[in-house]
């Protein structure tokens, strides 16, 4: 049970790559990546999820309060490469019509 | 003589006897010696100091160098004797916290608690079970001449400000009379209520439904919730309860859309928070299909003991432990 982030910094666009498992244990360690990036004025962020197999709700509740941060700050906050089960969590609670997530991508180049 | 200058005595009185035998009883004897030392509340680095006094008096031909390292090492341990001291203090506080957190999480027990209503014409059956101290998960009822309405809701993040963000949304509810009629209204209602009022990384998943017991019909509206089943005696299905919706509490202007659902004789309105359906087993997760399995296994039984049942199915199946809040509850229709 674990996660791993990679952040790469490309023409002002901050690329997060996800693995392993994003739940109550995990998420304290996003926050601290995430938080200061949605902070900064109009901040773009592209999050990686293919690599995700488990989200719980306290995962999930992160990239709610990125998604008003970044909002609240011009930026914008991406999500990509979901899995079925992840995808599904999204689906649910209906974050899917407020949340830019483009699923398409998953294994094709940037 | 006082019992501190007893205790020295007896450490000259050890210390010389294990110098002269070097035998395992004074070695032991030391080892029990601590214990009289920390009822007496001597500090490691008096211990320390008092035997630097005893070897000064056995060893007067100590050289210099060795009566330094004894002061070094003194004031080593008056850093370490701070540093023990903070971190009991430290295990006192944190144990009356300990005990705080017990208290209101009785006190939120009592205040949240919702009485199962009973119906002619319908059997209801609830269990709903904190993973820790403080349920997340919170279902009410409210009962009236000819309807009951249910709310089942998951607060997410766990812990106290999950419980704090509960009452909220109990009272929340309680001071909506004039939408309770209506599904739609009432979680447009809340959403503003908890958008204005929780922490960014907090939302709240619910599942909010009225049932006309003249019509039998079941009115309802959900915010992100796990959905639920419907049971149909006549095909002797299950299906899913669809009612989509975002959570509670991440964008003010939200609107719910409300759903309709004609139930006879012998139908089931089966509602579950997702500690139900992400429940983790060494296997795998449990699937939604194997909540249903479990149901139809134990749904000849009276509802109470359908929702008992899975539970401790469930709670097998997770080696008794459990991870996630577990609600379930069940509301079928007899006559």
């Amino acid at each position: 049970m674990n996660l791993q982030i990679s952040h790469e910094e490309t023409n002002k666009v901050h690329y997060l790559t996800l693995s392993g498992e994003v739940d109550a244990y995990t998420a304290p360690k996003l926050k601290e990546m995430l938080v200061p990036l949605t902070e900064e004025k109009n901040t773009q962020i592209v999050i990686d999820l293919s690599n995700i197999d488990y989200m719980d709700s306290t995962g999930l509740g992160i990239f709610v309060g990125a998604l008003k941060s970044t909002k609240k700050n011009d930026g914008t906050l991406k999500l990509r490469g979901m899995t079925e089960r992840v995808k599904r969590l999204f689906e649910i609670t209906g974050l899917t019509e407020v949340m830019d997530i483009d699923n398409e991508v998953k294994g094709e180049a940037r | 003589m006082n019992d501190r200058d007893l205790i020295i005595d007896r450490y000259k009185d050890l210390l010389t006897t294990y110098l002269n035998g070097k035998n395992e009883t004074a070695l032991y004897k030391g080892q029990q010696f601590s214990r009289k030392l920390i009822e007496q509340q001597i500090s490691p680095e008096d211990v320390v100091s008092h035997h630097i006094n005893v070897l000064n008096e056995v060893f007067p031909e100590m050289t210099e160098e060795m009566k330094d390292a004894f002061d070094f090492l003194l004031e080593v341990m008056i850093g370490y004797g701070f540093a023990y001291r903070e971190h009991q203090s430290l295990r006192t506080r944190q144990r009356q916290l300990e005990s705080e957190i017990e208290v209101a999480a009785s006190m939120q027990q009592t205040l949240l608690i919702s009485d199962v209503p009973t119906v002619d014409s319908l059997d209801i059956g609830v269990k709903s079970v904190p993973a820790k101290k403080m349920n997340g998960d919170y279902f009410n009822f409210v009962k009236d001449d000819k309807s009951i309405s249910v709310a089942v809701a998951d607060i997410i993040g766990k812990g106290i400000p999950a419980a704090l963000c509960m009452s909220m949304i109990k009272y929340a509810m309680d001071s909506l009379p004039e939408q309770r009629m209506q599904p739609n209204l009432l979680l447009e209602n809340l959403n503003r209520v908890v958008e204005q009022n929780v922490h960014p990384n907090m939302f709240i998943t619910m599942l909010y439904g009225l049932y006309d017991t003249d019509v039998h019909k079941f009115f309802y509206a959900g915010a992100g919730h796990e959905p639920g089943f419907f049971y149909k005696a006549e095909t002797d299905e299950f299906e899913d309860m669809f009612a989509k919706g975002l959570v509670l509490g991440v964008s003010r202007t939200t609107k719910y859309k409300e759903y309709e659902k004609q139930l006879d004789q012998g139908d089931m309105i089966i509602l579950l928070s997702d500690g139900v359906t992400e429940c983790r087993t060494s296997k795998g997760f449990i699937e939604r299909d194997e909540i249903v399995a479990l149901i139809r296994e134990h749904m000849h039984k009276p509802v109470q003991e359908i929702v008992d049942s899975v539970f401790t199915e469930l709670e097998r199946l997770q080696e008794f432990e459990l991870r996630d809040d577990f609600t379930l509850i069940i509301l079928k229709r007899m006559v």
